[in-house]
């Protein structure tokens, strides 16, 4: 018995640890940002298709999505469609693509510029946010430019004309003090970025945003691509609210019939 | 015997079609006159929930298959058709997988109600092996499913299981090519997964259910009690007095078990029907890519027990051979636990504390395992994966001996309700 108890406790031991650890495990390398994408903020999705197609389309493409879906599911009508989202194509039926040839991206960027359809679905919402917040000024690289969470990264700073430029914050700014501290109110006022994080930039040059409006804009872009790597999750939502009601009633009854017909069992 | 055509003398169209095939025979036999235990608690919810699951695998799979390419340029892009362009696509898919998810987890509770209550136990040896064989069909069918969307985790999952063969000796490399039809996961190896996954494996799974439910209908369902109720039937009818027609009574109560259930599953298909990466893998959002190693590779989260064993294996002779038996000793040690477990009791309710505690012991062990094998080779992790494969295997062993060192309690003649 003494054996059995021991291996128990460890078990036990083993298995508390398990449900501990999974809040460990699941957040993998520490992200500067936290976001959760809002897909239902229409305006903040239309805002966030226009950002994507004037910043980012030239590069890369979201070969899964068509034009025509973007038009119908963000509700913006052809016309407008046409003439402030569509750059490569005519063609409302047609993908994403970009203009840039993989061939071409390849030879400008040493590897081309990945499809973006799916990247909030690859490296989470999270990711993408802190990626487009985290290029800091880094000579020692070809675009000028590092990036925090993908070092080495050979994509340019494209948005710098809204963010502006900046620094990775020196080590001591983490520790506390006065300059951590502005950081952090700073962080505090922006919508929905990380709570209670230290920034780990300092901005040198400030761009056309302020870094609370550069963050919402961050927001939209983020709130399109997972719209773009999913354009079914809203119609699946409401879809299973439809459903459970429904199953809810059919459960109902069920156990209705059930205790009916279970009468005559003793 | 010979056989009576239409023994249940039935006439007019229902007479002309008894005369000819055995259908209100059948119906009887296996629905209203098939007798089971009045005494059937939660646990016995998922057998039924698991054919469920089956039929939502199929017709959900029918319609997936007609919009899949089984080809290694295609399936990716198609995955992604079926989850925009094809209408009810997204819902057909999320179905699907995680359906696959649900039927793994349908079928360890039905596998721990049998360890529960000694439904392995004799004379339901065969009921038990049909079983293990339906979990070990579901095995392959699993993988070959989780491999065809061509994603990463797909394509480097499905190497890491492929280069398993590779560690038998002499053979070990052809095979793995043979297999893979390729020398690394490709196209042809593509093809022939989708065809073993939409062809053979659902033809064996369907045929293993249906000997698996012969097989329990020709000696009955065991119950909590593990007790016998054929042993008192009423003396003008025959039928048990614990027994109650499956139909219409417990076709009724599974109906509730089953809203239930979809109530549950459908909350996962609709909002989170990436289970938070453990059901849908984050980085099979990237196309299959042999050039770049995801930094992680881990299995579904129902093979995570069977990799934990794997890895926890230390390698002899720098192959990783004893690993791989390992594993497919865990999987195998189930066909025998009809002749290992030796308690002359059926049912957890009556044995002593040693088998209940080591059984629960070995219920959390196996959950500890299956976590254990998704985390990255940490040296704890490591240490948790030995521990837990030990105790895995040590369980099966204990239980030829486990009743001579507890006390049993008095079976009851009847089931208690």
């Amino acid at each position: 018995m003494k054996s059995v108890s021991l291996i128990s406790k460890l078990a036990v031991a083993g298995l508390a640890f398990a449900v501990s650890g999974t809040a460990m495990a699941s957040g993998g390398h520490a992200l500067p940002y936290s976001y959760v994408a809002d897909v239902d903020n229409l305006p903040s999705v239309q805002r966030g298709a226009s950002a994507f197609m004037g910043y980012c389309s030239g590069c890369h493409s979201m070969k899964y999505l068509r034009y025509s879906r973007v038009g119908q599911d963000l509700k913006i009508p052809e016309d407008l469609l046409k003439a402030n989202l569509m750059f490569t194509s005519d063609k409302v039926g047609d993908q994403i693509i970009s203009s840039l040839s993989k061939a071409e991206g390849a030879k400008w960027f040493g590897q081309a510029p990945p499809d973006l359809t799916l990247e909030t679905r690859a490296r989470g919402e999270d990711w993408v946010y802190s990626y487009l917040k985290s290029f800091y000024v880094d000579p020692t690289r070809p675009m000028g430019v590092n990036n925090l969470v993908l070092p080495g990264a050979s994509m340019p700073h494209v948005l710098w004309e809204k963010q502006g430029w900046q620094k990775k914050a020196e080590a001591e700014h983490h520790e506390g003090g006065e300059a951590a501290h502005g950081e952090k109110k700073e962080g505090e006022h922006a919508e929905a970025a990380g709570h209670g994080h230290a920034s780990p930039f300092t901005l040198v040059q400030q761009g056309t945003l302020e870094p609370r409006e550069y963050d919402k804009f961050v927001g939209d872009i983020v709130n399109f691509m997972a719209y773009a790597a999913e354009p079914g999750r809203s119609h699946r939502q409401s879809l299973g609210i439809k459903a459970i009601v429904y199953l809810l009633i059919l459960l109902g009854f069920a156990y209705l019939l059930k205790k009916e017909y279970w009468r005559d069992v003793h | 015997m010979a056989i009576v055509p239409n023994p249940h003398k039935t006439t007019g169209i229902m007479g002309w079609i008894d005369d000819r095939f055995p259908a209100t025979k059948l119906w009887k036999d296996h629905l209203t006159e098939y007798y089971a235990p009045k005494n059937f608690n939660f646990w016995y919810y998922f057998g039924s929930l698991a054919l469920l699951v089956l039929v939502n695998q199929l017709i959900t799979g029918i319609w997936l298959a007609m919009h899949y390419k089984p080809d290694a340029k295609l399936a990716f892009d198609s995955v992604e058709y079926i989850m925009r362009d094809v209408p009810w696509g997204n819902i057909l898919r999320y179905m699907h997988s995680t359906g696959a998810s649900a039927f793994f987890l349908v079928v360890y509770l039905h596998m721990f109600r049998g360890l529960l209550y000694g439904s392995h136990k004799k004379p339901r040896e065969l009921i038990w092996i049909f079983g293990c064989l339906i979990y070990l069909v579901l095995m392959a069918e699993g993988f070959c499913g989780y491999v065809l969307p061509w994603g990463q985790m797909s394509y480097w999952g499905a190497n890491v299981i492929f280069n398993l063969f590779g560690t038998i000796p002499f053979i070990g490399p052809d095979l793995v090519i043979w297999i893979q039809g390729d020398y690394i996961p490709s196209d042809a190896t593509l093809s022939r997964l989708f065809s073993l996954h939409v062809v053979f494996l659902p033809f064996a799974l369907v045929g293993l259910v249906v000997a698996h439910l012969i097989a329990l209908h020709e000696v009955g369902s065991n119950n909590p009690d593990g007790v016998d109720i054929k042993k008192f039937k009423d003396p003008v009818t025959h039928i048990p007095l614990d027994g109650i027609g499956f139909h219409p009574y417990y076709t009724v109560k599974d109906i509730v078990g089953v809203c239930v259930f979809l109530i549950l599953f459908v909350a996962v298909i609709c909002f989170a029907p990436d289970g938070g990466g453990y059901l849908l893998e984050k980085p099979n959002f990237q196309e299959a890519n042999p050039l770049v190693t995801p930094e992680h590779i881990a299995p579904a989260w129902y093979f995570g027990a069977f990799y934990a064993m794997l890895r926890a294996t230390p390698s002899m002779f720098s192959s990783a051979l004893p690993g791989v038996i390992v594993m497919f000793g865990a999987v195998l040690i189930l066909f025998l636990l009809p002749w290992l477990d030796k308690n002359p009791v059926k049912s957890i309710r009556y044995k002593g504390t040693l088998t209940k505690v080591t059984t629960m012991v070995f219920a959390a062990d196996f959950v500890m395992l299956n976590y254990v094998g998704l985390q990255p080779p940490t040296a704890l992790f490591t240490l948790l994966s030995q521990i837990g494969t030990i105790y895995y295997f040590a369980y099966f062993i204990g239980l030829m001996f486990f009743h001579k060192f507890e006390k049993s309690k008095p079976v009851p003649e009847r089931v208690t309700s």
